[in-house]
């Protein structure tokens, strides 16, 4: 069985249908970037699989666990899913390393030492060691990305969701957290990448879903989605991002 | 158009002095400002004197009740009852409790105001120092003789009543604001119900409601002390405001840090406490002091349930028919202490939002 399972998913705001019968799933290890237009559901797909947004119909079960409103089942969940946010969401008044050892300490209970090592392991691995002991507040955007990856990595998920992650960064900033994201799909971690940056999709992607309109519209090969998209829409999308 | 390209790169200048205001400037820069100088100098010109002459050179100094004839500030008055003005009808020779009770409260007080004390330590300190403040003032025990809180007065009540009421009601107001903004409706709805009834109600009102009506529901022979009576309607009523300005913080607070909370699978309490509570308590710091401002000041309305706080044991002062009553003298000492504090406070805010909390400039 696939590690990520969502089948049948419906979500609505009030009366606004937001996802429409979305299935998808996710081996262990699967890069997948999802794509398509804003207010397209794309974000509210992956806010789903960690229980950010609650879902209407269907099923979605991580790692064998399927959600409910339970919320022991909820934070289970969670602990094996790692997000990072469009606007990064690191907590402004703690430093750096409080950032990356919060979790670990406080849902894991880890010894802080412990916790403190494992952290400034990862923020080394996003190159960014130096800045431990700094606030969010006096790192650039595209740094406090990274730091808001290796907050995730700490709890050390079996599952990564980003949202968009550079669409907030200064042109300048996009690549030292794409090359991070490379590097974390280089070692074998299991990713569902929300992006419109369709170099990294041909770069890392084992599959690219395209949505529209709260539905998957095209789900292929980052080969064979690029060079013969099948679905109108989908064709229409690229001819617009794609020059 | 020609291109162009920066050959030398340009050094960061001084601004000119033009750019700074100078004091001239501000006093004499436009017309409006020079009217208002001149007319407050003339001001002060005219009034300095008749107060200087009331104040300094017909003042009595030292001496009886029968030496102040009017002519001049009764400065004597102050010297022989500022004791009964700072510490009410407490017994004389006990003085030095209340004074050790002014001296652990400001201590603390003092101890707490920079950023990097704002520990679990500290918390504990407070609540040991009242304990002990308070107990040295009731006494009761073998070597301290028992002083009843109808015998407590003057600057000790007033700030008995400033700290243990926002101390009580801090916790009491972060349970009401997180409440209001709870998804069960019963809470949210119960939390909104006590506020606003609180905050529809005057200071006033309250005090007599706790005061004389609570005696009356409560059944025959239990007795709740006076000064607790006024400190619980005081602390529901800090409470509620505190609540509301809680609310402006939690509100202010961006959605994607309580987001970033439950992705990392934080329990509901450890993202309140953790995350939630810090951000949205420091982002209402300025608010938050000023509401201590107005509950310093609001202690003095207890006078009207027969607590002698310090304005009330003042006025308790003036009734001793051996001296002629110099009113100005000793509600001017009062609003001394009452400014000084007060000041302070609004100091300290002033402060503490220079500071760069979090390493960065707000």
């Amino acid at each position: 069985m696939a590690f990520i399972e969502l089948s049948g998913v419906n979500k609505w705001y009030g009366q606004y249908h937001a996802l429409r019968d979305v299935s998808l799933s996710v081996d262990k290890g699967e890069r997948i970037v999802i794509c398509g237009p804003s207010g397209s559901g794309k974000s509210t797909l992956i806010r789903c699989i960690n229980a950010l947004e609650g879902h209407h119909q269907g099923t979605i079960s991580v790692g064998g666990t399927a959600l409910t409103s339970d919320i022991k089942t909820v934070e289970g969940v969670r602990k094996s899913v790692g997000m990072v946010f469009q606007s990064f969401n690191l907590f402004p008044h703690l430093t750096i390393l409080q950032n990356c050892t919060l979790a670990p300490i406080h849902v894991k209970k880890m010894k802080k030492a412990e916790a403190e090592d494992l952290a400034m392991s990862l923020l080394e691995r996003v190159r960014i060691g130096e800045q431990a002991l700094k606030y969010p507040g006096q790192l650039s955007g595209g740094q406090q990305q990274r730091v808001a990856i290796a907050r995730a990595l700490c709890m050390q998920p079996d599952v990564m969701l980003f949202d968009e992650p550079t669409s907030a960064l200064d042109a300048e900033m996009v690549k030292e957290v794409l090359d991070i994201m490379v590097d974390l799909a280089g070692s074998g971690m299991t990713m569902l990448c929300v992006t419109h940056e369709m170099g990294f999709a041909r770069q890392v992607a084992d599959r690219v879903v395209f949505m529209d309109a709260g539905q998957i519209i095209e789900m292929n090969t980052p080969d064979a989605f690029f060079r013969a998209p099948q679905h109108e829409r989908t064709r229409q999308f690229l001819s617009q991002i794609l020059h | 158009m020609t291109g162009f390209v920066q050959t030398q790169s340009i050094d960061a200048r001084t601004a000119p002095l033009d750019a700074r205001r100078s004091l001239f400037r501000v006093l004499f820069g436009d017309v409006l400002s020079t009217v208002s100088t001149l007319a407050i100098l003339f001001a002060v010109i005219a009034l300095a004197p008749k107060l200087v002459s009331w104040g300094l050179l017909n003042g009595i100094w030292a001496g009886e009740g029968t030496q102040c004839t009017g002519a001049g500030a009764c400065w004597a008055f102050l010297r022989a009852k500022y004791p009964f003005i700072l510490f009410g009808i407490y017994p004389p020779g006990q003085y030095w409790r209340p004074v050790a009770l002014i001296v652990i409260f400001i201590g603390l007080t003092l101890y707490s105001l920079p950023p990097k004390n704002w520990k679990t330590s500290t918390l504990w300190a407070w609540v040991i120092g009242t304990v002990v403040a308070l107990a040295l003032m009731a006494g009761g025990v073998p070597g301290l003789e028992a002083v009843p809180t109808d015998s407590w007065g003057g600057l000790p009540v007033t700030l008995i009543l400033t700290v243990l009421s926002l101390g009580l009601g801090f916790p009491l107001a972060i349970a009401l604001a997180l409440g209001r903004q709870s998804e069960l409706k019963a809470v949210k709805y119960i939390c909104v119900a006590v506020i606003e009834g609180i905050r529809g109600l005057p200071l006033l009102s309250l005090l007599f409601i706790v005061s004389i009506l609570l005696p009356l529901m409560l059944p025959d022979g239990l007795k709740i002390d006076k000064l607790l009576r006024a400190l619980v309607a005081m602390t529901v009523f800090s409470a509620a405001y505190l609540a509301e300005v809680l609310r402006g913080g939690l509100q202010g607070l961006h959605n994607g840090q309580g987001e970033a909370a439950d992705a990392l699978s934080l329990s509901w309490w450890s993202k309140t406490r953790l995350i939630i509570l810090p951000q949205a308590i420091s982002n209402v710091i300025p608010p938050l002091t000023n509401t201590v401002v107005v509950m310093v000041k609001n202690t003095s309305l207890v006078l009207i349930v027969g607590l002698y706080d310090l304005l009330s044991a003042g006025r308790a002062a003036l009734a001793d028919p051996a001296w002629p009553a110099p009113f100005a003298e000793t509600y001017g000492f009062i609003a001394l202490i009452y400014f000084i504090i007060c000041f302070s406070i609004t100091r300290y805010t002033h402060w503490i939002e220079r500071q760069n909390l979090f390493g960065v400039n707000r």
